[in-house]
């Protein structure tokens, strides 16, 4: 069963009176317990792929349909009980500890009681690896990888069956970065999430996959499990999977990447 | 614009009356504090200091025409009915116009206003509907507190410069000016900040995902919003010319 449909995409935007088209034709479908990366160049539209999943900008053209129902609906209504998101940045509210920025959404929802509502964000905390006592920081005094943790655990907070993930190791130093894909990994099996990845991050995509989607000439010119992606024949995909960067996370590939 | 912004406001404040104890409240005290405590000393020292300018100028020239026991007039009706309200409106929408509009602009450069639209908060009940309850509640507060001030530096001026007693200021002050313009003051800086705060939160939510239009967004919020403060209080100056005087 498909997740997410994307068919006859197509995307463009105006700056300064010029119209640069993003997409064009982009098809692309996700399936259930899948791990998508999302790979392509700067500026190829990955980014605004995901916002157009999660309903926040609208295709000039084309559909996107997410657990059976229109992108932009989800937007409208707030998807966060079906789609998690984790920003670049974390995206935290700085004027809330960690602890109310986990239990926002379900605040807002108003359906729970306020004591099961601080035991869920507790919870939700333990499972992405917080310590308790970092429940009342704020965002200002988190670490980079505490920021990710904090924003993993607010975008599973609903538990949603939907994960999407926007550069998630960005800005991440290379033992953060390991931890963090360990846990996305065992998060990904464990709550049979769905999820959907932009990154640059070799690492990471290798490590974490199960199929890759690139975005080049503005549409996807492969969308394959990791092995059959390194060998697609185009300059997009030879420049970045088997230049120096490349070679370096193939080792990774060769000795533990499940499924490939 | 405005109109679209009102009728954001009235829907949001209908929700809040409707569902009060699920409203936004930890938002609306925290914006009191910032926009309207934190104020208070700014705007008395502002206050005071032009308090003191206008007693000195105005007691010159009333002496040419041996005018000077009408200096208590002038300086209540000018400070109380225009330039209490008009002077705490100004700082406080180049100060917290500056502050709210800066604040909602960050979030969309962090993309805190997308996290809000993905979890389906209302950015109109949770950003826009506190400010404006906050400022509509704290600028006559801080009016009333910057007239007070003014008054107290053109009494301490009046003494000074004319040999004006204090106790005299106190005593004619009430009789010289009719309380009436002390409520058209109120219910002009309740506009004022209702004004500033829609206007803050309209120029944030429009930043673009980067530095520069953040900077250009927080000084078109507070060029705009002195604009129309002063637009708005000349407007109620012709409306209520026969009030108070």
């Amino acid at each position: 069963m498909s997740v997410v449909v994307i068919h006859g995409l197509r995307s463009a935007f105006t700056t300064r009176g010029v119209r640069a088209t993003i997409h064009k034709d982009l098809n692309l479908s996700i399936a259930q317990g899948e791990f998508l990366s999302i790979v392509g160049g700067s500026g190829s539209g990955k980014t605004v792929l995901l916002r157009q999943i999660l309903g926040l900008e609208t295709p000039i053209k084309g559909t996107v349909t997410v657990l059976g129902e229109p992108a932009a609906v989800l937007g409208r209504a707030g998807a966060a009980s079906r789609v998690g998101m984790l920003f670049q940045h974390g995206a935290l509210f700085s004027a809330f500890t960690v602890l109310e920025n986990i239990a926002f959404p379900l605040r807002e929802l108003g359906t729970l009681p306020r004591a099961l509502i601080h035991d869920v964000a507790m919870v939700k905390m333990q499972m992405v690896g917080l310590d308790p006592s970092a429940a009342h920081k704020m965002p200002a005094d988190l670490s980079g990888g505490m920021v990710k943790r904090v924003a993993l655990a607010r975008a599973l907070v609903m538990d949603p069956p939907l994960l999407l993930l926007d550069e998630p190791t960005a800005g991440l130093d290379p033992d953060a970065s390991d931890a963090f894909c360990t846990l996305l990994r065992s998060l990904h099996q464990e709550l049979r999430l769905t999820v959907v990845m932009v990154t640059h991050d070799l690492d990471t995509i290798f490590e974490l996959s199960t199929r890759i989607a690139v975005v080049a000439d503005k549409h996807v010119i492969v969308d394959a499990p990791p092995r059959e992606v390194i060998d697609f024949d185009h300059p997009f995909v030879r420049d970045f999977f088997r230049g120096e960067r490349g070679h370096r996370a193939m080792e990774v590939l060769h000795s533990q990447v499940p499924g490939v | 614009m405005l109109l679209v912004l009102l009728g954001g406001l009235l829907f949001n404040f209908v929700a809040f009356v409707t569902r009060p104890l699920r409203g936004p409240w930890r938002e609306i005290s925290a914006q009191v504090f910032r926009t309207g405590a934190q104020a208070l000393g700014i705007t008395a020292l502002v206050g005071f200091l032009i308090g003191i300018v206008l007693s000195y100028l105005s007691a010159q020239q009333l002496a040419v025409f041996g005018a000077g026991q009408f200096i208590v007039k002038l300086l209540g009706v000018a400070i109380v009915r225009e330039l209490g309200p008009v002077l705490a409106a100004i700082l406080v929408a180049g100060r917290s116009g500056s502050s709210i509009t800066a604040q909602i602009g960050v979030m969309r450069v962090t993309e805190e206003l997308d996290a809000m639209r993905v979890m389906g908060i209302r950015k109109g009940y949770r950003l826009v509907l506190p400010r404006a309850l906050a400022l509509a509640l704290v600028m006559p507060l801080l009016a009333a507190w910057t007239t007070a001030a003014a008054l107290l530096g053109g009494m301490l001026a009046s003494d000074l410069s004319m040999g004006l007693s204090p106790e005299y200021f106190l005593v004619a002050l009430p009789k010289a000016v009719q309380l009436s313009n002390l409520w058209l003051a109120m219910g002009k800086s309740m506009v004022f900040g209702l004004l500033i705060a829609l206007n803050a939160c309209h120029f944030g939510l429009r930043v673009l995902p980067n530095t520069q239009s953040l900077g250009e967004g927080t000084t078109a919020s507070v060029v705009t919003s002195i604009t129309m403060v002063i637009l708005v209080d000349a407007l109620f100056a012709v409306l209520f010319k026969g009030v108070g005087i």
